[in-house]
């Protein structure tokens, strides 16, 4: 009896593994992604931050969200990333909603939060492992060292995260994107916050490539830093305050 | 995808490991407790060998629930758990390599050690394979329950009490079982239908129970 359960078990273990392998990695790679929300509206606590917001971001697209604070950009974000679940409205990865999706979703999509998700404990490439393996992404140990180089974190590679300034600490959690460029969904939360002017016009480099690449980029940030992309939308959530 | 799964086991035992004192107090915490009752109830041989089963399951049960807090409540704090949820694989099959590394970090030290408290109580030798192999069907599954509360009480206040109050009425069966099973063995019954229903439990709860956590954590995400 117990041998049975136990064989259904692992029978049942198994069936859930190996549909997700069999699954093709991208069904929408046949045809060019696209990221849509119908009519969102997001509720925190009492309080409705904003209502009626609809979009559509093809390739080459850099999504500007603007707002003063609490404006609810944040949560935007979160409810594009699926994390949040907006009180009406829906958001769409290829015409399927993305809460539905779940990790299928996220085989496509870098999120760059406002927290930097490093742990303390952890050194700076140790940090960036676990940042791009959390995030799908493939890379090489020599790619991440590169990585590491551009943002400037050359020499500090085995230092703790702990010992290292908020903008280090930014700076690192931004090298994954170094790496990302295959993942075609990138939404960074006020990823200009803490950097300092050569990191930005480094940033500005990776964004605007990924964008050319053919990338899409959903961004919020509180400077004016210019990034050539092929299309650029913007988003002012004052307007949709109540 | 196995890579990913390889990774968060291996960070969260490179955390542990720079994080050591974190460790050791589950561990010491587990043997203070077991340590107590001998000094508190007497040198009586035949009460200490009735009781010790008990005990040891006790201690273990609050040393499992005393290291939960700590599953999800940094990685929420940071951060990372965003990532988590984002993460290219079922949110569930991360969900099981966490509890695996975190049964190995604070699970398996309970098993290894329970033999040597064990004699604190002068348990009869033939008895420590049933109590050692019982506590390692045991200690998975009080894992895996007390990670759904650990995700239930994400972000709370006073979330380490109300975790107790979730947590400590589900681990009733696991505790009878495994307490069972060694009292069993010494009266000459065999343990046997004790390890088998506890294995079932541990079966049931491996199934069951990351579902439960991954909707758990998805909650408390928002």
């Amino acid at each position: 009896m117990e041998a049975s359960i136990l064989l259904w078990y692992c029978y049942t273990r198994l069936t859930v593994i190996n549909i997700d392998l069999a699954k093709p990695v991208s069904a929408a790679s046949r045809n060019p992604s696209m990221l849509e929300a119908h009519n969102l509206e997001i509720t925190r606590g009492d309080r409705r931050l904003c209502s009626g917001i609809s979009l559509e971001l093809k390739p080459g697209t850099l999504l500007l969200v603007s707002g003063s604070n609490g404006s609810g950009k944040t949560s935007l974000l979160r409810a594009l990333c699926g994390l949040l679940l907006p009180s009406a409205g829906e958001v769409l990865w290829n015409g399927e909603n993305v809460r539905s999706l779940r990790e299928e979703y996220g085989r496509h999509l870098v999120y760059v939060g406002h927290a930097n998700a490093l742990k303390d404990d952890l050194t700076v490439a140790e940090n960036l492992d676990v940042l791009c393996a959390l995030s799908g992404i493939e890379t090489n140990p020599e790619q991440r060292r590169q990585s590491l180089i551009q943002f400037g974190l050359s020499g500090r590679e085995h230092l703790p995260a702990k010992s290292l300034s908020q903008g280090q600490r930014r700076r690192t959690t931004l090298a994954r994107l170094s790496v990302s460029g295959a993942l075609p969904l990138w939404i960074l939360d006020e990823p200009f916050a803490a950097l300092d002017s050569n990191a930005i016009s480094h940033m500005q480099s990776v964004v605007g490539t990924h964008l050319t690449g053919g990338g899409m980029v959903v961004m919020t940030t509180h400077q004016e830093v210019p990034i050539a992309a092929p299309t650029l939308r913007e988003l002012n959530l004052d307007g949709f305050g109540h | 995808m196995m890579t990913l799964l390889q990774a968060v086991i291996r960070r969260d035992l490179m955390l542990a490991w720079r994080r050591r004192t974190d460790v050791a107090t589950v561990v010491l915490f587990f043997l203070i407790v077991v340590s107590l009752f001998p000094l508190g109830v007497g040198a009586e041989p035949n009460l200490l060998r009735a009781i010790a089963p008990g005990i040891i399951w006790v201690a273990a049960l609050l040393a499992c629930m005393l290291s939960l807090q700590q599953l999800f409540a940094s990685d929420h704090a940071d951060g990372v758990l965003d990532q988590m949820l984002l993460a290219p694989a079922p949110l569930s099959l991360v969900v099981i390599a966490r509890a695996f590394a975190h049964w190995l970090i604070s699970g398996l030290p309970l098993v290894v050690l329970s033999p040597l408290l064990a004699v604190q109580f002068d348990l009869p030798a033939e008895l420590y394979p049933v109590l050692t192999l019982s506590l390692l069907l045991g200690t998975p599954a009080l894992t895996l329950t007390g990670a759904i509360g650990a995700a239930l009480t994400l972000g709370l206040r006073g979330g380490g009490m109300l975790l107790a109050l979730l947590v400590l009425p589900l681990y009733i069966p696991v505790l009878i079982l495994g307490a069972g099973a060694v009292d069993a063995a010494a009266s000459g019954l065999g343990a046997d239908a004790h390890l088998l229903l506890l294995t079932a439990q541990l079966v049931v709860t491996a199934a069951f129970a990351p579902w439960a956590i991954s909707a758990a954590l998805r909650i408390s995400a928002e």
